[in-house]
Formats: structure tokens, C-alpha cells, sequence
């Protein structure tokens, strides 16, 4: 009995002697991610920010305080996401929160944004419902949507003489969300497609011999895939083994993203049409090509889209924080609000103020194999105003502001 | 028909990799009784051994002899683990083991991020096996064709080595009566770390061999072992064509689910095993545990009486200053003590049956996260006040554990377990999948208290009131008359039988009890996060629990609050640091070594050798 009032004593005495609020010379910002458990990932993106940082510090920081991201491990989790927001709010001194890459992570923070009103910037959650049906004042977000990367592939699908489409897709929300994205666009462009066939592997856990096997009975003309990751090199592998994608044209979602392209190293499938990264096809001058050379200079390795989203994510508070003029948390959301980020690596970005989403776009391109290594050809960056659904509807679908 | 026989092969070829792990942890828990979490981990060491050892020797002596070598490192690498870390436990309580096991799963993970780096690998092709054959005009790889030419002769190489050798005989004799095995005079800890290394080595080999069809990445430990733990015991555990078989029947079963049934992927094994367990309660090929085999290890417990009024005393005292945090301390260190203490009465709950029924459950979270979503769907669908929301919490648990211990009450040990672990698999996918409902992973968000308890310190107080009210009200159903049904329950069935106690029945109560209070817990859990996602329902949820109830010692009374408190404070700390599984890994590992009864069992044990009391006149 003795012990758990050692321990309940231990801790409120530990507690008031963790390193409280230091002196405010630094403007401090809450990084919240799951460094561990998406390491893939988060380690890019961490290097990003870092390299933003290093620049906007060295330019004289902001409000004429160095900016200071505090990075904290939720080990993936909801809850302990919430809590570590939590303490960084109210003893840490931080002026806002950012990051996350997965979407329920995202969609916690952002409701405990809404509730305690304090500014969460979403770097790289891509659910739709974060700026749309569960948005809120508090809440912004980076990244281009779920819907606009798909309704760029559905485009380029509409233009095919393709009919009947297979989809296979993760089985988790992102994964019905980018599929119903693909057929909602596609079926508006081109009212005559059908969809034959649709294949939900579980997240990391794909039993590829068995999809690929799936997807060929239905002997669809196209296929659209969402899977990335190690999910992605089993059906690549598969597929290729099986001739799946032989005479077949392939909608990839992400799948040009170095962080699931390079993996596949000289087996990436090639004559795919994805949106992707291609930070190599960059030419010299353009804010792109001067990012990647930074980037590579800083840290030896070559940029994944974590290492953009994290770099634009710094110069996104940078902004904010600079047109506030102050940093309380009325002053930052209203700053957000129609913020322009000048000179980010694809020039101009804008925080939209009808609902908090980035004009952040999105390359798209075909894969092909060079050198050894999967890369994009014939990209493009496209602007995301034109798939964006229409401002009655968004406002029709954010909840009463 | 071709297209059958094409699905057919393909359930095979991934079977084959499926067996190889699952053979390994069948031996393992046959001859050692050890739960072996951590066997995922060794797989996915298989597979990054496996690609550097590749890349370094050539052709084709270099492909297959590299598989043979990860064999033999994953081998010594688990008989590394088993002397280092399971050696000094094997006296500990039953199932003490598996938490040790957890924390080598997280020392492993971070080692393997720290040498191979977070990048996924591709898995190297094997050479001269790139492309397909047609079988009937399907295409087969032709990989998957060596792979189903191999698992026969795997199998019949531990056949012969389980029915044909002097190792086979021991190991068979070990895991009919190792006590037995020992008294006539064979060297117990060395046929264990045998056997552990042996298994390990299969796992390792298991990670190398799928390399081809896949490679490797830092989630593979975890996304293999629930597959590998429903093989193992849908064949029965221990044994080994009870392995194979299950491992095919799984593997086809899932091929076919991909195509006629492709939303089943999350759960088609977790119903497999559910329909085998409730027809055949030991598995295919599984025998009925022999009573008293595994159960009592290490010196005769003390009997638990309650607290003398020192003890009475010392608690409101500890109550009254929690009472007190709000009056002088910062907010956070509110919603520190709030979230230990959702996660004591949790813990305690699961102590509860575990401690004092002897039932181990490995779905616990099915009950927290039942409670935490039955409120929220309330509050969510039908803006249903907070106050009646929270009260459905316990309620609908309750109601969930009702049906659920229906079908699991009639099993025991380890295939009770796997059974509820089971069910809480079914309740997450119901969960995830029915996202009309329940919104799927985007989860149920804006859950917040009632406009009087939403600011800190009335929302503290509730918790405390509430909270510490649960845990109180278990440990007197523990001193109550029915406690004491439980108990006799635990020690010795036959006994508690034959005065008239209905075993089963105060089990199946105490069971409903337990989940109810995992729901209050997951009641306040939901409103003091404003959010619940399915990962309240998660395999992991379950066994953070398990965890800190065994930490904390199983067989004392305070053991499952201690051990929540003691893993809350631990875990806020470590997060922190760059690599913290590491350290928490490291940290479980030597609590378990150093304190086998538990924290608050070795404490007590260490009080009474400080004071000088023999142990007899305690009494």
C-alpha cells in the first residue's frame, strides 16, 4: 500500500520538477507524430522541418525569436496523441500544434483543437473529413486531399478508352475514401464505366498472390490502385509475375512517391499514371530544384515528399506566425486565414479561409524504369482549384461555422 | 477449374513461410509453456538477416545458403533471448513469461530500425526462379512452386526429429511432463534453450524464405504473430501436423476469401478459429491440458486478506491527497492522474479475473472499447445527454460480455484466451468495417463531458470518484463470498465443485463483472479524450493491460493499479527520448528478471525478509 503512495507522491513530485515552460525566448511549436512506428515516413519529414528551420532561424526567426519545433512520439495512438497535445499546450509553452501522418491521429487533434480552441495545423493527413465533414475553425491542413489526387487520376482515366475498372485499395478509411473519390469522379466524367471488381487487402498485411488472382478474373480493362508500401512491392511483384498489368492501364494513387517508388528499385512497374514526387525531374532555377539541392546538401539523402511536406510545414507556421504579429491563438487562426506563404519549393501557397485547406497541388505523371530506379516521366504539377468540389458544396459539408 | 487449383497452389506457397514460424511457436510453448510474443520478432529478424546476407553471397549457393545461415543466426540469436532473459523466470507465475517476451519484441524493433534503417526492403529474387510456369494455362510463379515442393520436406525433417532422435524424445517427454523429465535427470534449461533456439531458428527461417514474395520492413513482426497464434492454436497448440494443417487451412481459406468474399480480409481467421474453438476446445489436433500440469509454480501463495485498518488507513490518505492535486497542481499533471486512473480500474478489472478467477484473457480491450463506443455512438447519433451516455458505458459492456463469455467460459487456459482474443478481434472489425455506423478508423469525434464537468478539475473529480470507486468495489467483490466462489474456482475446481459451487457460473458472473467495470473505464476513457477510434479495440489495447497486471504481480491485490500507475509514469517519460522502445523494452525485461512475483509481490516478499517474518506467522 506503502508503494502506490510512494508512486502517486513520486509522480506529482516528478511532475512539478520535469523541465516546466523554459524562458520564452524561442517561440515554441508542438510537433506531434509517430516517429517510431512510421519511420519510414516520419524521418523524412522530420528532416524537412528541420532544414526549414535552420533557414528561417538563420534569416532572424520570427517576431525576432528563433522558432523551436518540440517533438513528441505518440506511438500512433489516438489518446496519447490528445495527451501529449495536452501538455504541450499547457506546459510547454507551445504556440501551436502540427503533425501526423495518420489520418485518425489527425481527425483526434483536430477535434481536441475544435474543444480547447487552439490552432492545429494537419501536415500530412490526407482524410477528406478533416477540412470537410468533421472541419472546424482550428483546424488546417497542408496536403492536397484524398479526392484531388483522385479526381486528377480520373481525368486521365476519363480520356482512356477504358470500361470496366478493378480497384484494390487498402481496407481502412483512407483506402474507401480515395476508391469512392476515383468512381464518383469517374463516373461523372464518363457515365459508362463499371466497376468490376473491388479488392480490400488489409493494410500492410496484402496476401498479393491471392489479389492478383482476384483482380485477373474479373478481366478488367483498367485498374486502380491505392495501395502503397510494403503492400504495394508484394502486388507489384505478383502482378508483374502474373501478367496482370500486361495490356492493362494502371491508376496509381501516390505510387510515384519516392517513399514507395525507390523501394522498388529496378522492379517499379513502369507505364503507370500516378501522382507522385518527382524532385529529380526538377530544372535548375525553378524554387524546386533549389529546395532539393538544400536538402540534399543538409542531409545526404535524396527528398521524399515527407521531406516537402515538413519543409512547407515550417514555412507554413513561419508565415502565419509573422502575419499574426502575435501568438495567441485568435490572432494565429485568423492570420491562417487566407495566409499567402511566399517562396515555398512550389512558389506561392494559400490557406483557403472557406475551409482551411492548402492550395498545396499535386505531380502527376507515368512511371517508368531509368537508371535502374522507378521515376515519373512526363509530369506535370496541377493546381487543385479545378478538383476541388464547388464552394456551396464545401460549405453545404463543413459543419455550421 | 484451373482457376481453383490456381487459388489452390497460391493458398499453398503461403502457407509454407505461415508453417515454418507457427511450427516454431508450437514447439516452443509445448516444451516451455512460454507464450512467445516476441516469435513475430524473430521472423522479421529472418527476414533482414536474410536480404544482408543475400546481398553479400551470390548465385544460387549464395540465395539458399543464406536462407540456411539466417536459420542458424536466428537461432543463436534466440538462444541468446531464452538464457538472458527467460532462464531466470521460469518459476515465476503462469504466463509470466509473455511479458518478458513483450519487451524483447520492443528492444528488437528498435535494434532492427537502428541497423537496417527505416526504409522497406525488397526482398531479392531467388535466381533461376523469376517468372511463372502455366499449370492448366494459369499462371503459377515459380517460386511458389518450390515453396510447396519444400514445406512436405520441412515437415517430415521435424517429423523425424520429433519421433526418431534422442532431442525428439526428450522434447516429447517435456512437453507431456517436464517435471517428470527433470527428476530423471535430464538438464531441464538446456532442453528449453534447445527447443527455444530450434524454434527460433524456424521463425528466422520462416523470414528468409518469403523474401522473394515480399521483404522486409519493421511491421512484420506484429502483422505475422496474430496470424501465427490462430494457426498454432486452430491446430493445437504443441502440435505439429495440428500446425500444418492449420496452416493450409487458414492460408486457401484466405485465397478464397480474397476473391468471393474481398471485405473478409480483416477477420476470416478470427472467425475461423472462433467456430474451431467453440466445436473443438483444444484445437484440431490439441489435447486437453492435464490439470495442474502448469498451473501452480514457485512457493504456495499466502491466502489475500483485506487490509488491516493500517492499511484502510494509508488508502483514504492516499485518497485524500489526490483528493487535493486540484487545489495546488498545473492541469496536465490532472490529465496525467486521470488517464492512470482509467487505466488502474482497467487493469484492475482485468486483475479481477485474471488474479482472483485464473482466467487469462487476451481481449479484454473488447470491453474498455466496447464501453468507450457504446457512449459515443450515443452522443454521436443521437445527441443523447452525457450523463445517460456514460451510464450505457458499463451497461453495454456488460451486456457484451454477457454473449461473449457464453462462448469462452467453457474453455480454459490458454485456448480460453485465444478464444476472447477472438471475439475482441470481431468487435474491432465491427468497429472498423461498419463505418455507417461507426465511422471506421476516421472514428467518432466532438465527445465531450456535459457542459459542469468540462473543465479540469470537475472532470478530475468524477474520474476520481468514479475510478476509485470501481476499484474499490472489485477488491470487495474479491473479500465478498462470491470472491471467495472465484478463488476456489481458481485452486481447485474439483473441490469448489463438490461443495456446491457452480464454477462455471460464478466464472461467467465474474467475467460479465470485469467487462462491465472495463466499460466504466472506457466510459470516462472517451470522455475525457473527446474521441474514440478502433484502437481501443486493438490486440494491443488488451495487452497493455495484460502487461501491467502481470508487473505489478498477479497474485496481490494491488498489483494491477500499481502496474498501471507504474507503466503510465514510465511510458510519459520514456516517449520522450529518441529510443524509447528500446529503453522500455530493456526496462519491462529487468523488472520481470529482477522481480518475478511482480512489483508489488516482490516488495512484499522483501518487507517481510527486512522485518524478519516467517512466512508462517503472517497468519
Amino acid at each position: 500500500m506503502n508503494l502506490i503512495r510512494r508512486t502517486v507522491l513520486g509522480l506529482i513530485a516528478a511532475a512539478a520538477t520535469a523541465p516546466a515552460a523554459m524562458a520564452q525566448d524561442t517561440i515554441k511549436v508542438g510537433e506531434i507524430n509517430h516517429y517510431k512506428r512510421m519511420a519510414a515516413f516520419a524521418e523524412p519529414y522530420k528532416k524537412g522541418i528541420e532544414l526549414a528551420l535552420s533557414e528561417i532561424n538563420e534569416a532572424g526567426g520570427v517576431l525576432g525569436k528563433p522558432l523551436e519545433f518540440v517533438y513528441r512520439d505518440d506511438q500512433g495512438d489516438p489518446a496519447e496523441a490528445v495527451k501529449i497535445a495536452e501538455e504541450l499546450m499547457t506546459r510547454e509553452g507551445t504556440v501551436m500544434l502540427t503533425g501526423s501522418i495518420l489520418s485518425h491521429v489527425g481527425l483526434a487533434l483536430s477535434s481536441f483543437a475544435a474543444e480547447k480552441e487552439y490552432l492545429y495545423l494537419a501536415a500530412e493527413p490526407l482524410a477528406d473529413s478533416l477540412v470537410w465533414n468533421s472541419g472546424n475553425p482550428y483546424t488546417f491542413r497542408l496536403r492536397a486531399s484524398t479526392w484531388v489526387q483522385a479526381a486528377m487520376l480520373a481525368e486521365e482515366a476519363a480520356k482512356s478508352d477504358a470500361i470496366t475498372y478493378a480497384t484494390i485499395a487498402p481496407n481502412y478509411a483512407y483506402g474507401q475514401d480515395a476508391v469512392n473519390a476515383f468512381k464518383e469522379n469517374l463516373q461523372r466524367l464518363k457515365p459508362d464505366v463499371e466497376f468490376v471488381a473491388e479488392q480490400w487487402p488489409a493494410l500492410f498485411n496484402i496476401d498479393a498472390g491471392a489479389e492478383v488472382q482476384a483482380i485477373e478474373r474479373a478481366k478488367p480493362d483498367a485498374i486502380y490502385n491505392v495501395t502503397f508500401g510494403s503492400d504495394l512491392a508484394k502486388l507489384v511483384r505478383e502482378g508483374g509475375d502474373r501478367g496482370l498489368f500486361d495490356g492493362r492501364s494502371v491508376y496509381g494513387l501516390l505510387t510515384g512517391e519516392p517513399e514507395y517508388l525507390d523501394p522498388l528499385g529496378d522492379e517499379a512497374p513502369e507505364g503507370w499514371f500516378v501522382t507522385g514526387f518527382p524532385w529529380y525531374g526538377f530544372e535548375d532555377g525553378t524554387p524546386g530544384k533549389t529546395f532539393v539541392d538544400a536538402y540534399m546538401d543538409a542531409t545526404g539523402e535524396t527528398p521524399k515528399i515527407g521531406s516537402l511536406v515538413g519543409y512547407m510545414t515550417a514555412q507554413s507556421v513561419a508565415a502565419g506566425i509573422a502575419r499574426a504579429g502575435a501568438t495567441d491563438t485568435e490572432s494565429l487562426v485568423t492570420a491562417f486565414e487566407d495566409l499567402t506563404v511566399n517562396n515555398t519549393p512550389i512558389g506561392d501557397l494559400t490557406y483557403r479561409a472557406i475551409d482551411n485547406q492548402s492550395t498545396l497541388g499535386a505531380w502527376v505523371g507515368t512511371t517508368a524504369v531509368e537508371d535502374g530506379k522507378g521515376v515519373m516521366v512526363d509530369w506535370e504539377y496541377k493546381d487543385p482549384a479545378p478538383y476541388m468540389p464547388t464552394d456551396e458544396e464545401i460549405m453545404a459539408m463543413r459543419p455550421a461555422e | 477449374m484451373a482457376f481453383f487449383l490456381a487459388q489452390f497452389l497460391t493458398g499453398l506457397a503461403n502457407a509454407a513461410a505461415l508453417f515454418l514460424v507457427a511450427s516454431g511457436l508450437s514447439l516452443i510453448f509445448g516444451v516451455t509453456r512460454i507464450v512467445n510474443f516476441a516469435h513475430g520478432s524473430f521472423y522479421m529478424l529472418g527476414a533482414f538477416i536474410g536480404i544482408t546476407l543475400m546481398d553479400i553471397l551470390p548465385g544460387h549457393v549464395g540465395f539458399w545458403g543464406a536462407i540456411l545461415l539466417t536459420g542458424l543466426a536466428v537461432g543463436a540469436i534466440g538462444a541468446l533471448t531464452e538464457i538472458v532473459v527467460l532462464r531466470p523466470i521460469y518459476r515465476a507465475p503462469e504466463l509470466f513469461q509473455l511479458v518478458a517476451t513483450f519487451g524483447v519484441i520492443l528492444v528488437i524493433q528498435d535494434l532492427a530500425l537502428m541497423i537496417w534503417g527505416a526504409e522497406d526492403q525488397l526482398g531479392p529474387r531467388a535466381p533461376g526462379l523469376r517468372g511463372v510456369w502455366r499449370v492448366f494455362g494459369e499462371p503459377v510463379p515459380k517460386y511458389d512452386i518450390v515453396l510447396i515442393a519444400i514445406t512436405p520436406f520441412i515437415l517430415f525433417a521435424l517429423w523425424y526429429l520429433i519421433t526418431k532422435t534422442r532431442l525428439g524424445v526428450l522434447v516429447r517427454a517435456a512437453t507431456q511432463d517436464r517435471e517428470m523429465v527433470g527428476a530423471l535427470g535430464v538438464n531441464q534449461a538446456w532442453l528449453f534453450t534447445g527447443v527455444f533456439a530450434l524454434g527460433s531458428a524456424l521463425a528466422g527461417l520462416g523470414g528468409a524464405l518469403q523474401l522473394p514474395k515480399g521483404g522486409a520492413d519493421l511491421l512484420m513482426d506484429f502483422n505475422i504473430i496474430g496470424e501465427v497464434f490462430v494457426v498454432v492454436v486452430i491446430g493445437g497448440m504443441g502440435s505439429l501436423p495440428g500446425a500444418f494443417i492449420a496452416a493450409v487451412l487458414i492460408s486457401v481459406l484466405n485465397v478464397f476469401g480474397v476473391t468471393y468474399l474481398p471485405q473478409s480480409t480483416l477477420v476470416l481467421m478470427y472467425v475461423v478459429m472462433a467456430i474451431v474453438l467453440i466445436v473443438r476446445p483444444y484445437g484440431i489436433l490439441g489435447r486437453e491440458e492435464v490439470a495442474g500440469e502448469h498451473g501452480q509454480v514457485g512457493a504456495p501463495e499466502q491466502p489475500i486478506r483485506p487490509y488491516g485498518p493500517k492499511g484502510i488507513a494509508l488508502v483514504g490518505a492516499l485518497l485524500f491527497a489526490l483528493a487535493l492535486v486540484p487545489l495546488f497542481a498545473e492541469q496536465f499533471v490532472m490529465t496525467l492522474i486521470v488517464d492512470m486512473i482509467v487505466f488502474a480500474l482497467f487493469a484492475a478489472s482485468l486483475h479481477f479475473i485474471l488474479g482472483t478467477g485464473g482466467l487469462v484473457s487476451f481481449g479484454h480491450a473488447a470491453f474498455f472499447g466496447g464501453g468507450a463506443y457504446a457512449a459515443a455512438l450515443l452522443v454521436y447519433h443521437t445527441d443523447t445527454p452525457m450523463e445517460l451516455a456514460f451510464v450505457f458505458a458499463p451497461l453495454a459492456a456488460g451486456v457484451l460480455a454477457l454473449a461473449i463469455g457464453w462462448f469462452c467460459i467453457r474453455l480454459t487456459g490458454v485456448y480460453f484466451a485465444m478464444l476472447t482474443l477472438a471475439f475482441s478481434q470481431l468487435v474491432w472489425s465491427l468497429a472498423f468495417q461498419w463505418r455507417g455506423v461507426t465511422r471506421g478508423d476516421d472514428g467518432l469525434v466532438n465527445i465531450w463531458p456535459a457542459e459542469w464537468l468540462n473543465a479540469p478539475a470537475p472532470f478530475y473529480y468524477f474520474t476520481l470518484i468514479l475510478g476509485a470507486g470501481g476499484i474499490i468495489f472489485l477488491r470487495h467483490a474479491i473479500h465478498s463470498p462470491f470472491g471467495y466462489a472465484l478463488r476456489a474456482g481458481r485452486d481447485s475446481p474439483r473441490q469448489a465443485e463438490a461443495t456446491g459451487i457452480d464454477v462455471k457460473r460464478v466464472q461467467y458472473a465474474a467475467f460479465c463483472l470485469a467487462g462491465a467495470m472495463a466499460g466504466l473505464a472506457g466510459g470516462i476513457f472517451v470522455f475525457s479524450k473527446g474521441s474514440v477510434f478502433p484502437t481501443v479495440l486493438e490486440i494491443g489495447e488488451s495487452f497493455d493491460a495484460l502487461i501491467v497486471v502481470f508487473l505489478g504481480g498477479v497474485k496481490t491485490l494491488a498489483g494491477g493499479v500499481v502496474g498501471a500507475g507504474f507503466m503510465t509514469v514510465v511510458e510519459d517519460w520514456l516517449t520522450r527520448l529518441e529510443y524509447w522502445r528500446l529503453l522500455l523494452g530493456l526496462v519491462i525485461i529487468a523488472v520481470v528478471i529482477l522481480m518475478p512475483e511482480g512489483i508489488v509481490g516482490t516488495l512484499r516478499t522483501l518487507w517481510r525478509r527486512i522485518r524478519n517474518i516467517d512466512e508462517e506467522t503472517v497468519k
